[in-house]
């Protein structure tokens, strides 16, 4: 099997978001980035799958050279070996196209992506792979089996799970449940040491701009003080949230 | 031009997000000068009919059917209408189909794709929009650079009102879909729940509890609500709960009116998928746990004693209102 798990290089989720002082784009000064959690599930079934079944884990990343580390650290975790598209990631489409086009030009069976990365939340690149180069879809993965060429799957839906079946090739758009949390694979020394000597190849973005972009950003505003309710007096709790938040 | 809307509906009929992103589409037209098209799928019933409540122009209900998994089908379909309706604007609601179908809708109508909004567009050529980004640590106006966009509406983000449309054209068609390739196996519904995405309440518990066994009372008082159930990450990895229960970062992302949180300490990644809540009610015992700076509302003390009494003053506030 080949299958290839695209990565996304994001802030760690303990990270504090700051942005430059003119608003228009985030600040990275003294943030350690992570393999986005998602991709991460992906990334450690990809790695079981080649355990049972044979062939080759690739990880892609679109970013710039600062992205690297994570992609080492992908191969640290078992990936064969990593791709880097290098360019700035600003826009979902450019990065499904430029994602697509590498799928295009390898033979992959599955094409593993999280459901969606933790810095702009966009969820629209693996729905946008499988438009573009007309694979079967199936999204909010929870659990995944290869049988031959056919893959069985569990998804979330509004209100309870589907089961559902796709022939290979295939796009997942991946989660928990892909394998859990205590499953996650981390980097062994050995791990360290070969990631160092692991392909890592780069190559040039064709497109220049997408279809969209982040113009500036701002913070929440913040909240007023809580309002503490001596223990013992939850009936005042419950005055307050009908006659001052009216929310029950 | 156009402004279309998808009225998705769960098991035949529409939820509070469908009438969410139809207020929003209407008032998005009246800016623009322009239509309001709702799409559906099945036959015009009475259901369909409440459509025209909310400010829809047309309703363009196809009578093609779609299993769950069906986004090849079900975008292919959308795109056909919103193309022969002259759309401009194609509005979806952030659900997990949203998610699903809209980027394909994009795509196939070489459109801009915006998730997460949570206001209308304040700039309409080119298109600006004020989006949820960091997992709701901060705001983003998004700006897109095609004649065409499709926004998927974050939920609870925006308020439904009336728009009694007498004169509401209802039409059904019969697309020429795409063959699915993703087969339907079967679907298992969570018998009786909310379902997260449309509770307005939502009570959720974390390791402060102690136990598995020790939801029954968060149950009963999210039974007497009507409120969804949640909980924290390392519940849900340890396996007291499932993960579709999981709210956070890397779990749901909820915005209900009111969350409450018993036994969770308000870490930065359990904020980040529970801060866009209207109203938050943090029951801890540690007064200098975190959820204390974001909550709006909280009591210091054991939840085994709290929580059982506020299900009493729940109880007895419901027998007087």
């Amino acid at each position: 099997m080949n299958i290839l798990v695209c990565i996304s290089n994001v802030p760690d989720t303990t990270s504090k978001i700051e942005f430059t002082s003119d608003s228009t784009s985030f600040l990275t000064d003294g943030v350690q980035f992570i393999i986005n959690p998602y991709d991460e599930f992906g990334l450690t079934k990809a790695i079981k799958l080649r355990e049972q079944h044979g062939g080759k884990v690739t990880v892609v990343n679109f970013g710039e050279s600062t992205s690297e580390p994570t992609l080492r650290k992908a191969l640290a975790i078992g990936a064969d070996e990593a791709i880097r598209i290098d360019g700035a990631p600003t826009d979902s489409f450019l990065v499904a196209k430029e994602l697509s086009k590498v799928i295009s030009e390898n033979n992959f069976d599955l094409i593993i992506l999280g459901r969606e990365s933790i810095d702009y939340n966009g969820g629209a690149v693996p729905a946008m792979i499988a438009e573009l180069l007309d694979l079967p879809f199936v999204n909010a993965c929870t659990g995944l089996t290869i049988e031959g060429t056919e893959a069985k799957m569990e998804r979330e839906i509004e209100g309870g799970k589907e089961f559902v079946s796709s022939s290979l090739p295939l796009v997942i758009g991946g989660q928990k449940g892909l394998v859990e949390e205590s499953d996650l694979l981390i980097p062994n020394m050995r791990g360290i040491m070969t990631a160092r000597t692991k392909p890592l190849a780069v190559v040039e973005c064709s497109s220049s701009s997408g279809k969209s972009s982040s113009v500036s950003f701002e913070k929440p505003a913040a909240k007023q003080a809580c309002k503490m309710v001596e223990a013992g007096q939850e009936k005042e709790l419950v005055t307050l949230l009908h006659k001052e938040a009216k929310v029950i | 031009m156009s402004v279309v809307v998808f009225a998705e509906s769960w098991n035949g009929t529409f939820k509070k997000g469908t009438f969410e992103i139809l207020t929003y589409a209407h008032d998005v037209a009246k800016k623009m000068d322009t239509k309001c098209v709702a799409i559906t799928i099945g036959e015009i019933s009475d259901d369909v009919k409440v459509l025209a409540n909310y400010g829809a122009d047309k309703v363009v209900s196809i009578t093609n059917q779609f299993d769950a998994c069906d986004n090849k089908g079900l975008s292919s379909a959308l795109a056909e209408i919103a193309d022969s309706e002259g759309a401009n604007l194609v509005i979806l609601s952030n659900t997990n189909t949203g998610k699903t179908i809209g980027p394909r809708v994009a795509v196939k109508m070489d459109a801009s794709f915006i998730s997460n909004t949570v206001d209308v567009p304040s700039e309409s050529s080119p298109l600006l929009v004020k989006k949820k980004s960091f997992s709701g640590k901060a705001f983003e106006m998004a700006q897109s650079h095609a004649d065409k966009t499709v926004i998927a509406l974050s939920p609870n983000a925006y308020n439904i009102m009336q728009n009694n449309n007498d004169s509401c054209d209802f039409v059904t068609t019969d697309c020429q879909v795409e063959n699915t390739n993703v087969s339907s196996i079967n679907v298992e519904k969570a018998s009786g729940k909310i379902s997260l995405a449309e509770a307005e309440i939502v009570i959720s518990a974390g390791r402060g509890l102690k136990g598995p066994d020790n939801w029954g009372m968060i149950e009963e008082l999210a039974d007497l609500l009507s409120a969804g159930t949640a909980c924290s990450k390392p519940v849900s990895d340890i396996g007291w709960r499932p993960h579709s229960e999981h709210v956070g970062q890397t779990g749901k992302a909820i915005a209900p009116n009111l969350y409450i949180a018993v036994g969770i300490s308000g870490a930065i990644q359990h904020l980040a998928g529970v801060n866009s809540s209207k109203v938050m009610v943090a029951i801890n015992t540690d007064p200098e746990a975190p959820f204390f700076k974001a909550a709006d509302y909280g009591i210091v003390g054991d939840a085994f004693e709290v929580v059982p009494r506020l299900i009493e003053e729940i109880k007895q506030f419901k027998s007087s209102n």
